[in-house]
Parts: structure tokens; sequence; C-alpha cells
């Protein structure tokens, strides 16, 4: 009888387990078969996509011929960039200032910027909504892109406090040494501020980017109710295809923006390494 | 090592004035105007006044639309337990895999939290759907039966009739949970990875067995993660829109849906706006129960 | 006791200067009620190798950072090289500091860091290029230039930050606990290296440590501070045999301490009544110190002598005892073995415990002390340290 050769897992390799494989396996299946399936029949030859009819790249040449929904890609896009250079100012100086600062009311001001992050989707949507419509109406017809203002600035009203949080976990590693050292060899206040600090918190504010412009990119419900007809962004225009019936085109437009973000992930992950790994090492 | 305001009044002003006159303008403020609509009364098609009114909380107490408020607690605390109950194991393997296959599992959970949000509940309803992968795959299984009733002399089974899975409670829950796992797994995972794994080592050398440990050991120390994990799966999926939009039938409506066509559709202003301060109101209740929660073990 | 210690004191530094390039005046610092530094007087000379020595939280560091510009005097005033430096910033100050972490920045290579402290100065880059070479040569990190930090050990991180401290040539170079975090061997070795390279650049050095021994190694004179209070400034022989209060004889090296009553006070000799020694203890000074008052007897390990006392022998009185010398019974207790020495705990006939140390002259050790044999102890009437507070 030949013995197993695989060793047996030690006590606390419970990745090793079986059940626990199982289980893992089973959630990831769970987690990626619809989108995987999503993204096969994109190139599906079939109206009705669920059997298998052969290869194509019709759908994604619809896509690209769809005005509307490569306009609205376009939008997405642009939203996207400006809500991220935007929420990550503001995000890295609240960061600071909480940090940093000692002030009367700071429980307080700390509390008020986790609102954006706990307030529910629907309620800052309406809230914008009404403020949009009522206390500060967004000119129409303005030109590209500052017919896109109201969506960003609503978004960046909920992506700052994130970047907030993440630059701030990154300030909390800093070495106070750092900053006297500089002033010590004869840095000043902003000398200092750009030359130690900055460098130091890069990887936050990359994380940070990246948290904004996939959170942006992301909202659905927030735009559903700041957008304006002639301001239709990706996740809406897809909304709308959808509530009107499930073709394969929006298979190979679901694809195209997998795609985007996973690649995007990847750069923004790497560049965050990249910078972490200038660290010293404990 | 803070330094006060005091001492640099001028930087102070420079760092905090930008994000903080941001939060107030386009956060606080369209909030406030929410609040204050919540106790208005529409007098035309789009003016409201503000009459200082409890008529619209005194109209969201109705039955009709508390139960929705109380069908939108039970969606998302089962949404919530589904989600622990998958995310622990799944958090636990991560939590002691080796390093690089740790970052490979962490990235593949979090990669879905990267696409966006509507593309996977689509994925989801193209699986779910009457002419989806679910049902394509049960009635592949259902022909196979059939034939082997043939082959051993029995009548077939007769057509197929393909399930629905889509558009009502399930499918809200289902799509809910798939939507919000990873936000589970991650609190979990990083609780159990900062655990000391001497403390499990000393209960299995004291003589516990592994379920017993997890129980006595790892579950109260993990449960800061655990609570955390919990709060940050429960308080979206309170307030989730799109998923029961497009999952749900005609009786799975979650109290975000309501609120929406108060805006849209009713235009009904000063209704919705109470509809969302309740709901807020719900997910701080829901924050400081935690908050209460997790101080407890700290005071032993 | 001046005379005693201008005969025990180490031959001075020749490059010490006789101005005092630091001097603190009248310095206290409060944080809220807590004093952290109180009514502190200080004068360093230039050219020293100074230690501020002491327990944590004895505001030793907040003395120093007040020195580098991160603390700003309750009351008092600071000096370097005659100037009252209230009100420059850290960034205007001839004075650098190597920092207790080192403070490497950790995104620069090391000749951007060396180099870092000039370019602020406005240094053009032919001049920054050789010096920082230069200053790289002196901490023995030639070739160094283009690593980044993180390729680099802790001890060669240390160096760098020296480099980048001393390549500002500062008028005084300050150290914050600058070998707490190198392992036993490399603080050896770094503790030469520092005299070494202050003696080669002639600045003057300021060390904040909470170790005597790096203390005693490294500096030429010393300030002992206790909860926020000076207790004793002295080179560090002196600290050591000449402490001014039990304080400083505890905290400096490890010490027997007995309360006593002083019994007599001659010119030339005097006598101490202890409760825990059998025998009144004899010293061949006097003690400026009334008579009946209280004082303490602090005894170095290393200057008590032990003996074989055979079974059945009675107590030696002091009388019998070699001219000057005091003498105990006592019976060995425990033994702990550390190899170049050992130390014996003596358990006297008052039951309290007393340390001495004998060095491992030989191989085998002749006389072979075991555990529960009766001893006698004896030291000179000139060994100990009486103390008055």
């Amino acid at each position: 009888m030949a013995r197993v050769a695989r060793e047996k897992p030690g006590p606390l390799e419970y990745h090793r387990r079986w059940p626990l494989q199982l289980i893992v396996g089973a959630t990831f299946f769970f987690l990626y078969f619809p989108l995987i399936i999503l993204m096969v029949f994109s190139f599906n030859d079939s109206k009705r996509n669920i059997v298998w009819q052969g290869f194509t790249f019709d759908y994604y040449e619809k896509v690209f011929k769809n005005a509307e929904l490569i306009e609205a890609f376009g939008n997405s896009l642009t939203i996207a960039f400006f809500c991220t250079i935007i929420s990550v100012v503001l995000g890295a100086l609240t960061a600071v200032m909480l940090w940093r600062f000692r002030f009367p009311g700071k429980t307080a001001v700390e509390g008020a910027m986790a609102l954006p992050i706990v307030v529910p989707e629907i309620c800052m949507g309406v809230a914008m909504l009404v403020f949009f419509a009522k206390i500060m109406p967004w000119p129409s017809g303005m030109p590209w892109p500052f017919n896109l203002g109201a969506i960003i600035i609503a978004h960046v009203s909920f992506a700052f406090p994130f970047v907030a949080t993440v630059v701030r976990a990154r300030l909390a590693s800093f070495n106070r040494e750092l900053e006297e050292a500089a002033k010590d060899l004869g840095a000043s206040e902003w000398r200092t501020f750009w030359d130690v600090l900055v460098p130091h918190m890069q990887p936050g504010l990359i994380a940070g980017a990246l948290l904004a412009f996939t959170l942006s990119l992301d909202d659905f419900v927030i735009t559903f109710f700041t957008a304006g007809p002639d301001t239709i962004t990706f996740p809406v225009k897809v909304y709308s295809m959808l509530r009107f019936s499930v073709t394969p085109e929006v298979n190979a437009a679901s694809t195209i923006l997998i795609v985007v973000t996973v690649v995007l992930t990847a750069v923004g992950l790497h560049l965050q390494n990249q910078s972490e790994n200038k660290k010293p090492k404990p | 090592m803070e330094q006060t305001w005091r001492q640099a009044r001028g930087a102070f002003a420079a760092i905090a004035a930008p994000p903080l006159v941001w939060l107030l303008l386009f956060f606080l403020v369209p909030l406030g105007v929410i609040w204050a609509y919540s106790f208005g009364e529409n007098v035309g098609p789009i003016t409201i006044d503000l009459t200082g009114t409890f008529a619209n909380y005194m109209r969201a107490l109705e039955p009709l639309y508390l139960s929705i408020f109380g069908k939108s607690v039970i969606v998302a605390g089962v949404t919530t337990l589904l989600c622990l109950l998958v995310g622990f194991p799944v958090a636990l393997a991560i939590a002691f895999a080796s390093p690089r296959m740790k970052a490979w599992l962490l990235l593949l959970i979090m990669l879905p939290f990267w696409t966006n949000l509507l593309i996977r509940t689509f994925a989801l309803i193209a699986v779910l759907r009457e002419q989806g992968y679910v049902n394509f795959g049960i009635e592949w299984f259902w022909n196979l039966a059939s034939s082997a009733r043939e082959l051993v002399g029995m009548a077939p089974l007769g057509d197929y009739e393909p399930l629905t899975l889509l558009y009502n409670n399930a499918a809200v829950i289902v799509g809910l949970v798939y939507v919000h796992l990873p936000f589970m797994v991650l609190p979990l995972y990083s609780a159990l990875d900062r655990m000391d794994r001497s403390l499990m080592e000393a209960s299995l050398d004291l003589g516990a067995g592994h379920l017993r440990t997890i129980l006595l050991v790892v579950v109260p120390l993990a449960a800061p993660g655990i609570a955390s994990g919990v709060l940050i799966t429960f308080i979206p999926a309170l307030g989730s829109y799109l998923t029961p939009d497009l999952l749900g039938g005609t009786d799975s409506q979650m109290i975000a849906n309501v609120i929406e066509r108060q805006f849209k559709k009713a235009n009904d202003w000063p209704f919705g706006a109470a509809l969302s301060f309740l709901l807020m109101y719900l997910t701080f209740f829901a924050i400081a129960a935690q908050a209460l929660i997790q101080r407890k073990p700290g005071r032993r | 006791m001046t005379d005693l210690a201008a005969a025990a004191a180490v031959k001075p530094t020749p490059h010490v200067k006789e101005n005092a390039i630091i001097r603190f005046e009248n310095i206290t610092k409060r944080y809220g009620k807590v004093v952290a530094v109180d009514n502190v007087n200080l004068e360093i000379r230039e050219g020293e190798f100074f230690a501020l020595l002491g327990p944590s939280g004895c505001g030793k560091t907040t003395l120093l950072r007040m020195l580098a510009g991160f603390e700003t005097p309750t009351e008092g005033r600071v000096f370097i090289d005659g100037q009252d430096v209230a009100s420059l910033p850290p960034n205007k100050r001839p004075v650098n500091m190597v920092f207790q972490s080192y403070a490497v920045f950790p995104h620069m290579k090391v000749a951007d860091n060396v180099a870092y402290g000039l370019k602020m100065d406005g240094v053009e880059g032919g001049e920054v290029k050789r010096r920082v070479e230069e200053a790289l040569e002196l901490v023995k990190l030639g070739g160094y230039g283009d690593r980044m930090p993180d390729q680099l050990s802790g001890g060669q991180r240390q160096r760098v930050a020296l480099a980048r401290a001393l390549v500002k040539r500062p008028r005084v170079l300050l150290l914050d606990e600058p070998l707490s975090a190198l392992d036993a061997k490399l603080r050896d070795q770094m503790r030469s290296e520092l005299t070494s390279l202050q003696e080669k650049v002639g600045i003057t050095f300021i060390m904040v440590t909470h170790d005597q021994d790096e203390a005693l190694a490294i500096a030429t004179r010393c300030a002992v501070m206790n909860r926020g209070l000076l207790a004793q400034v002295a080179t560090p022989a002196d600290l050591y045999e000449f402490p001014n209060s039990r304080f400083v004889a505890d905290f400096v090296g490890s010490v027997n301490m007995f309360e006593g009553v002083l019994d007599k006070d001659e010119q030339d000799h005097a006598i101490v009544r202890a409760q825990e020694l059998s025998a009144p203890v004899y010293l061949d000074h006097g003690v400026t110190g009334a008579r009946g008052s209280t004082v303490w007897v602090a005894l170095r390990p290393e200057k008590i002598e032990m003996h074989k006392r055979p079974e059945g022998s009675s107590p030696m009185k002091m009388e019998d005892a070699p001219a000057g010398t005091n003498v105990v019974s006592g019976v060995i207790r425990d033994i702990v073995y550390l190899g170049s020495e050992t130390i014996f705990e003596i358990e006297l006939e008052s039951s309290r415990r007393v340390r001495t140390f004998r060095s491992n002259l030989t191989r085998y050790d002749q006389e072979d002390f075991t555990w529960d044999e009766p001893v006698w102890l004896a030291w000179h009437a000139c060994s100990p340290a009486v103390l008055l507070s």
C-alpha cells in the first residue's frame, strides 16, 4: 500500500484543510462565474446568447458605433479623472489637518468627515438632486467638461473622505523625526512638507487616487439623481439599456469597462508597491 | 505629538479651509436642505413650503411604509448573516495561507469590488434568468435523469419548466451577498491576520479541538473585526437601491426604491425627504449599536 | 574630598577649550502641570564630549531638543556660542542632530541625504559633491553614495545620519540615544568610533543616553539628571567614585547601600554605625555632616574583598582587623557565574544581602567558594562613599 506522499496539513494550516478549500473554491466560483460568463458571451455570435455559436467581434463593433454609449463612456472617464484630482487634493489636506493639528471642534469635524462614507447613497443622491435643482442650479448648455460639473462635485463629496481615511492611515506610520531632521538640516516648513511629508504620503495618495477613480467610475445611484439628459454616464446608460433588453452589446460594453478597471487597478497597485518599497525595512 | 492650531494659524487655515468649505457647501448644505424639506408640504407642482409639519413622518409610520422598513432591515440582516457565514471561513483560509498565496487570494477577493456594481448585477441576471446558465445546468441534469428513467423502462420526465430565479426576495438576497461579500471578508481577514498565532496554539496545546478553538478563542478575539465587518456590510445593504430594483419583483422593493419613487415618479419631495432621514437615523442607530458592543469587551 | 576628586580625575582631553559653547540659564520646562526640566543651570565647554545621563523621563531629551530648537523653554535662556537662541527656529541654528531613529530620508539616496543640509544652505554643486564625499569617507562609507537607505544595515544608517549632520560643520553635534538601536557587538565598536570621530573633527558632541556604561565609556563629562533636576555634573570617574547622592550612586554602576548614623566625625577619620552591619564603618577621612545625622554608606561590589571563614571562628572585632580595614561576617547565598567575573551574594548576620564581584583570574578558582560557605567581607577605609542625601 503506497503511503500518501503529501504531508499532512499542520495544525494551523487551515487553508490546506478540505472543508475550507471547498468553501473558498465555491466562493470564488460564485464571485467569478457570472463575470466570466458575461465576458465570454460578449464574443458569442448569437442574439440569444446562451449557447456558444461561434466567435465574433460584432458586438464590439456595435459598441464602438453606438455614439451615445461612447459619449457616456467618455463622460464617465472625464468625471472620474477630475473627481480623482480634486478628491486627492482635498483628501490629503483633510488627512494632514486631522493628523497634524489639535483644534476646537476636532471631534465634530472628524465625525462630519466620516458622514459621506456612512450616509446611504440614496440619501446623498436625493440631497444632490435637490441641491442642484433648488440651491445651486447648474447652468445647462455649458461646454464640455463644465457640463459635467454637478456630477463631478457630487462625486468629490463622497470620494474625498475615503481618500482622507487612506492617507491618514499612511500618515500614522510617519516618523516625526524625519521632519525634525529636515528642519535641523536647515529646511523651512514648506520645504520640509514637500521634501519629507509628501514622499511619505505618496503610497497613500496613489491608493486614494485609485479608490476615488473607481468609486467615481462605479457610481450609479448618485449620478442617476444628479445627471441631466445631456450628461449621461456609462453606468446610467447601461442601466437604461438593461431596462430595455439584455443584448450581447451590453456584455461587450461591460467587458470593456472590466478590462479598463482591471488594467487601471493593476497599474495603480504596481505604482503603490513601487513607492512603498522605497521605505526602509524595519 | 499634534500641535495646536494656534502655533501655525496660517498653515492651519490654508490646510483646513478647502476641505471644510467643500464639505459644508457640497455635503452638509444639501443634507440640511433635505432635512428642512422633510418638514415641508407640496403646495404646487414645483413649490414646497417649509411649514414645519410632522405629517411626512406620520405618513412614514403607516403600516405600509413601516413594513417596507422592516423588510429592508430583514433583507439586509439576512444578507449580512450569509456574508458572515461564508466570509469567515474564507477569511480564515486567507489569513493562514502562505504570503504569496495570501496576496493572490486577497487580490481575487478585491477584484470584483473594483468592478462596476451595475455590471456585476447584470452578470448575475444573465446567469439567473430563465434562459440563464443556472437553469441551463438544471435542465441538463433534468434531461439526463429523464433519459435514465427511460433506460430503466420508466416513463420519462416531462419537458423542463425553467425555474423563476429572478424578480423575488431570494434573488435580491443572492444579489446583495454577491455584491457585499468582499466588504465582509476584508475586515475579517485583517482581524484574523493580526491575531497572535500562539494563542490558538495554546488552545490546541491545552486540549481543545479545532472547532472549540475557533469558537472559544478565535471568534472572541476577532470580535472587533467581526463587528466592523457586520457593520460595513449591513449599512450599504440596508440602503441598497440598484440590486432590489434590478433583481427584485414588485413585492421586494426596499426603502431606497420607495425614496427614489418619491423624488422621481411620485414627485413628493417632502415625504421622500422624511423617508431619507428615517433611513439615515436607522443607519446611525446601527453604527451606535456597534460602537456600544465594541466598547464592552474593553471595559472588562 | 575635593583634593581626592582632583587626584582621581582623568586626564583632560587636549582640545577642550575654556569657553562655554552652551549655556543653560535657569531653564524650566513645564507641560501643563508636569515639570520636565526644573531650573537647570549648565555650561558645556567647547570641544567636550558631553553626556546627559538619566532614566527615561528625567528631562535629558527635552534639554537636548531645546538646543536643537524643537522645544522652547518655559523659563530661562539658552545660549549657543554666547548667542541667545530663543528666537532662532531649528533650521537657523548652528547645531545639528543625529536622531534616535537616525531619521535617514528613506526616499533619497545616501549621497542625497548627506547633501540635503548643504543644499538648504545654498552651497554650490561642486562644493556639495566634494564635501559629501569627504563626509562619507569620514564615517567610513566611501562608495556608498548611490545606495538607498533600505539597502543599508542599522549601523550604516547611523553613519549616514552622522555624516549628514557633520557635513554642515555645526558648532555642536547633538546625539539622541545614538547607540540604543544597535546590537551589543556593534554598540561596543560604535562607542570607540564615536570618540575617535569626535577627536578627529574637534566639534563639541552632546549625547543623551539612559545607559550609564555608554556615558562612562564615551563622555569626557556627564550630567546626571533625575526628575528634571541636575543631580551631578562631573567626569565619569568622579561620578562613579564620588557620587554626591544616593540617586547618582545607585544609577551609575551597582552599589551596596547602608543607612546609618554619623557617630564620629574628625578631621582624619569618621565612624558610621549602620544597623545592618555588625561592626561600625570606619572611614579614613572626615565627613561634612552633623554628628548624629542620618547618612548613607555606598560601597561598590568590586571594592569588597571576600575571605574564607573557618567554621566556629568568632566574629572579628574592628580592633582586630588589619589597619584601616572594615570586616563583617556572612554566608554565601547565591553565585552568578558571568564568565569574566562571578557575582556572589552574601547574607550578613542582619540577614541583609550584599553583593561582591570576583574576577575570574585563573581558569579554575583556587579557593573554590561555594553555596552556604561562611566568609569574611572586608574593605578599605577609603572605599565607601558617604552620602548625605
